[in-house]
């Protein structure tokens, strides 16, 4: 089907999320406004605004009433998906990259970049269940990764960190006590920074995304490197779907090198993959830079893509998709 | 040390219970020369660094010797005469020039010594004032009875060494070398190429039927600057900064020969690869003369220098398009087939050519031809075809003409008027020459282009003139077809140009050119014939971003159009059944190439970043006759059953396998999946804990239940009257 052209921000995507039961998508951008969306045809619903600073990622709950932002305005806000309103601000001394609810949403992973004199950092906070009861402190701060963490998740039950940056190692931290359990070895791991980090729906599994041109997948527990999905372009954004065995890959040359060439030496098309066999399905062009944000609606049946272009491009599958064949 | 002593008491005792004699002084046990016990070092280098002789710091002293007598009053006379001849050619060291004197008579000894100012110098580099000199002026005539005799000081040495009797030179016994071309007896009949990306080169296999490439050979840092296939392929030069070097073998690829040439910087073979011809040029220490040049020969089997040839760049660098600094390459263009009997460069008001019996000029003069500014021979034949530019304002014509070597006569000449540029284009059998002449309209502002066809091996050579429909057309390319009578022009000024097909041959009349047929508007700008002829691919490299169109000669029918996205190299394979279409480095991003069938099917591709050289390894000539080919290309369908059936039985072997590994793939994620699933369920009360007990997760599907809500808006209590 022809995608959805949705057309709100002003300046290049960096992050799309959709809530659980898939009716909602939500959409950051350098520009300072989060906005969310119907996933369906794609009107904006509202935006939140009261950031100052790009917005590099957000985060929704399970029941969709809390949204939670990360800035580089150097502070995570905590929203009412709602009304829009602001209901607390945790201040870092440097950006944060990236934010994630835990299993219960009692707890929330936030990783923040080397700024000035700090080191980056991953931080865990307790989200109170009322926001007046919120608190500034952090429960874990977890120091030790060179250059940035562009992304730290949950591992299973909340028990482990999974974090992926610059430094192009994938390490699983103790939720704990903030001890480092694993480390992705140099051989099999990626050759330059990681950009993207995803998890599947049950989060056993996870895709990395990478500058080194290719995305790899990974057992969550053991961290056993399981598949490599090579392709041409630098990888920015990663998605798996939840339905087929199928993972999306976006990126595409630097944005600086964009103007110098023809537009279709860029390559900035989401291409799909077969899971398993690691072949390359086809691809989904449109955007005219590159791919920076990717999403997979809950359902399976649709996508979006967020582009250095602005735009968001919501896809609903047509229904051979659904039969296809290799 | 005491452990030692005890240990050769032991020795000596047990020695002597044996009743050994040991009173053998080990070190006086000598190899005999050459003899190493059959333990061979690992590596030749070893030897060869040892070899390497060190600077005896007189590199740039030379010694001039026949000089006349004189007695001291004459002596200031003499020295002023020898300063005045060798400071012409570089700076004299002060107190650089030294004659010495017998001490008795007070006359001169007849020779001098002569340092030059050249600072001490970089490893390897040439002595470059010395050595001019010594070539300048070895010879030179000061008078009848004084010719100067120039030699390097260091050479003294050398020839000093020279045994005053001959020794027999020793006959090496033989030893049968690797079969070099053994890459051609390959089953599957495929071929080869070399490709060159990063800091790796490696030779592969095109193993077409299964769309992929086989390692034959690799190896990191094999090559400086680049690498070259001699022109049958059988040896593959590598160019470093001491020298090139060659390389083959029957299965792998050994060093066979190493070629000292320091700084090469191009090299050529001779087309029967009999030869090697390396170049390098190097800065003078005077910055306004030209760069000084210096050319090898070599033997490539022996790896001799078969002729050097030095000199300043401005004696190399006359006429053709530059290629080099000025230089244009190859220097020396071998001619007479693959028999490699002649070479030739273009002077100034000559050429000269060299034969390779002897390595000198033929009949010992080079070919004179005045204002003559290019040359190129036939591909099979000495013949040569020279071209000389019109002069005096148009009052003598422009000329082309034919010259048979070794005799030097002229077969047949055209003069061509108004002519402002010429192109000499040879079909690859030699059996026709295309001379495309620019020439002025009438108003001399503007050009237009018509071709002189020679027809070479007909009697008295006839030519024919073609112009194109549209005569003012500029011509962007042409090309003949390989071993046929056809070829391809490419014409027009408009972005689209076109594409236009003649033969030598009409369908009644062999001696007339005719038109096949004009594509219009075609985005392409290089032709590139198969080399069995019949295809073409018409590529639009550079602006047209890598348009490929494979058409078919014979039916003047498009088979496929393509594309290779920024595509800047193309060559065919030597068999002419497979394309490849390169990317290089000289853009950043799609370095790779693909692999094409000769109809334009994409069989694979293969991205490499930093590719550099993309080079089909060439095979020798056919030994079928061209009867026997003309027969198996009638009874094609005999011949081709066999490997039919093969190609049939591969495909299928393929499928097999491909079934087979995705199957296994396909079982292996299943596992994982079925573990996943396992722990899953396993944590799933835990995961249900941390929800607060809500019946957690994904599994779940969505329920809509009927809910009946019952609201109390508003209880509100009347008292009625009741009436009764």
């Amino acid at each position: 089907m022809r995608p959805i052209l949705m057309k709100g921000h002003e300046r290049p995507l960096t992050f799309l999320k959709y809530n659980r039961d898939g009716d909602l998508l939500f959409s950051c951008a350098k520009d300072h406004t989060p906005t969310v969306w119907f996933a369906d045809n794609g009107e904006r619903l509202g935006t939140y605004r009261g950031h100052n600073g790009a917005v590099w990622t957000c985060d929704v709950s399970r029941d969709s009433m809390r949204l939670v932002t990360g800035s580089a305005d150097q502070t995570v806000k905590l929203w009412n998906v709602q009304t829009g309103t602001q209901l607390y601000t945790f201040t870092f001394g440097s950006p944060a990259r990236s934010v994630e609810f835990a299993i219960g949403d009692k707890l929330a992973v936030i990783t923040t970049d080397p700024f000035m004199e700090l080191t980056s950092a991953i931080h865990v906070k307790r989200i109170a269940k009322d926001p007046i009861e919120q608190t500034e402190e952090s429960m874990l701060v977890i120091k030790g990764p060179q250059g940035r963490i562009n992304r730290a998740v949950w591992g299973p039950l909340n028990r482990t960190i999974i974090s992926a940056g610059e430094d192009a190692v994938i390490r699983i931290w103790d939720s704990e006590t903030g001890k480092l359990l694993r480390e992705s070895d140099k051989e099999s791991g990626h050759k330059k920074t990681i950009t993207s980090l995803t998890k599947s729906a049950d989060g056993s599994h996870f895709l990395t995304g990478s500058l080194d041109k290719s995305a790899r997948l990974w057992d969550t527990r053991t961290l056993t490197l399981i598949k490599t999905y090579g392709t041409e372009r630098p990888v920015n954004a990663v998605a798996m779907s939840p339905l087929l065995n199928h993972v999306v890959l976006g990126g595409g040359q630097d944005a600086s090198a964009v103007t110098t060439t023809d537009h279709r030496a860029g390559k900035f098309e989401a291409k799909f993959y077969d899971k398993i066999l690691q072949e390359e399905i086809g691809g989904v062009k449109g955007h005219f830079g590159p791919i920076n944000a990717l999403a997979f609606n809950p359902d399976g049946k649709s996508f979006s893509s967020g582009g250095e272009d602005g735009y968001v491009r919501l896809h609903h599958f047509d229904p051979d998709y659904f039969n296809i064949k290799i | 040390m005491a452990a030692e002593v005890v240990l050769m008491n032991e020795v000596e005792s047990k020695a002597a219970q044996l009743g050994i004699d040991l009173s053998v002084d080990l070190n006086s046990i000598q190899l005999p020369p050459g003899e190493n016990f059959g333990i061979v070092s690992d590596d030749e280098d070893v030897y060869l660094d040892d070899q390497l002789e060190f600077d005896s710091g007189f590199g740039n002293v030379i010694v001039v010797d026949n000089l006349p007598v004189v007695p001291r009053e004459k002596f200031e006379k003499l020295e002023g005469v020898i300063r005045k001849i060798y400071s012409q050619i570089g700076v004299i060291k002060e107190d650089g020039l030294w004659m010495p004197t017998d001490p008795e008579t007070k006359k001169t000894l007849g020779y001098c010594f002569i340092e030059y100012n050249t600072p001490q110098v970089r490893y390897l580099q040439l002595f470059e004032e010395a050595e001019l000199a010594k070539e300048k002026t070895n010879g030179y005539k000061l008078d009848r009875s004084h010719i100067f005799a120039v030699n390097m000081f260091d050479d003294f040495d050398k020839y000093m060494r020279v045994p005053d009797e001959w020794a027999p030179p020793e006959i090496k016994p033989y030893t049968p070398g690797e079969n070099l071309q053994k890459w051609l007896t390959d089953e599957k009949a495929r071929d080869q190429f070399v490709i060159r990306a990063g800091t790796d080169t490696e030779v592969l296999w095109n193993d077409a039927r299964q769309s992929k490439t086989e390692l034959v050979y690799k190896r990191t840092y094999w090559t400086e600057s680049f690498v070259q296939w001699s022109p049958l392929g059988t040896y593959l030069a590598t160019v470093h900064r001491q020298g090139a070097a060659v390389w083959g073998g029957a299965t792998t690829f050994n060093r066979l020969m190493r070629y000292a040439h320091p700084q090469v910087k191009l090299i050529d073979f001779s087309p029967g690869e009999k030869f090697l011809v390396t170049y390098s040029s190097h800065e003078p220490s005077n910055p306004r003369d030209a760069n000084r040049v210096v050319i090898n020969i070599f033997d490539v089997r022996t790896g001799k220098v078969m002729r050097d040839f030095k000199g300043s760049a401005d004696e190399f660098s006359v006429g053709g398009a530059g290629g080099v600094a000025g230089v244009s390459w190859p220097v020396f263009r071998w001619g007479g087939g693959k028999a490699d009997k002649y070479f030739a460069k273009l002077g100034k008001n000559m050429i000269s050519v060299y034969e390779t019996d002897t390595f000198s000029l033929i009949d010992k003069k080079s070919l004179k031809v005045e204002n003559v500014v290019d040359f190129s021979w036939s591909p099979t034949d000495p013949i040569l075809a020279l071209f000389v530019p019109e002069l005096g304002g148009g009052n003598q014509p422009a000329r082309v003409s034919l010259v048979q070597i070794p005799s030097k006569t002229e077969l047949r000449q055209k003069n061509l008027f108004s002519v402002s540029d010429c192109k000499m284009y040879w079909q690859s059998n030699g059996d026709y020459l295309a001379v495309k002449a620019d020439r002025y309209t009438k108003t001399k502002k503007s050009t237009y282009t018509g071709f002189e066809l020679f027809r070479i091996k007909e009697r008295d050579i006839p030519i024919e003139v073609l112009e194109l429909d549209n005569k003012s057309d500029k011509i962007i390319a042409f090309a003949w077809e390989p071993k046929g009578h056809r070829f391809a022009v490419i014409h027009g000024d408009n972005p689209r140009p076109d594409i236009s097909f003649y033969s030598m041959r009409t369908a009644h009349n062999t001696g007339r050119v005719s038109k096949l047929s004009t594509l219009k508007g075609k985005q392409a700008n290089a032709l590139f014939w198969s080399p069995g002829g019949r295809f073409i691919v018409l590529a639009g490299l550079k602006g047209f971003n890598g348009q490929l169109e494979f058409f078919s000669v014979d039916e003047l029918e498009t088979m496929a159009t393509a594309e290779h996205f920024m595509a800047t190299e193309i060559e065919w394979d030597p068999t002419g059944r497979f394309v490849a279409t390169a990317v290089t480095s000289v853009h950043e991003m799609e370095n790779g190439f693909n692999i094409w069938s000769f109809n334009g099917k994409l069989l694979y591709r293969i991205l490499k970043d930093h590719f550099f050289q993309f080079l089909w390894r060439p095979r020798p000539p056919s030994f079928l006759t061209p009867e026997k080919e003309e027969e198996i290309a009638r009874n094609l369908k005999k011949y081709s059953k066999k490997y039919e059936a093969e190609d049939q039985d591969v495909s299928m072997l393929l499928s097999e396998q491909d079934r087979e590994k995705r199957r296994k793939l396909k079982e292996e994620w299943e596992k994982w999946v079925s573990e996943w699933k396992q722990t899953h369920e396993e944590e799933n009360s835990e995961r249900q804990k941390l929800r607060d007990g809500e019946a957690s997760d994904e599994e779940e599907e969505y329920e809509a239940k009927e809910v009946e809500v019952e609201e109390l808006l508003d209880v509100s209590e009347e008292v009625l009257p009741f009436e009764e």
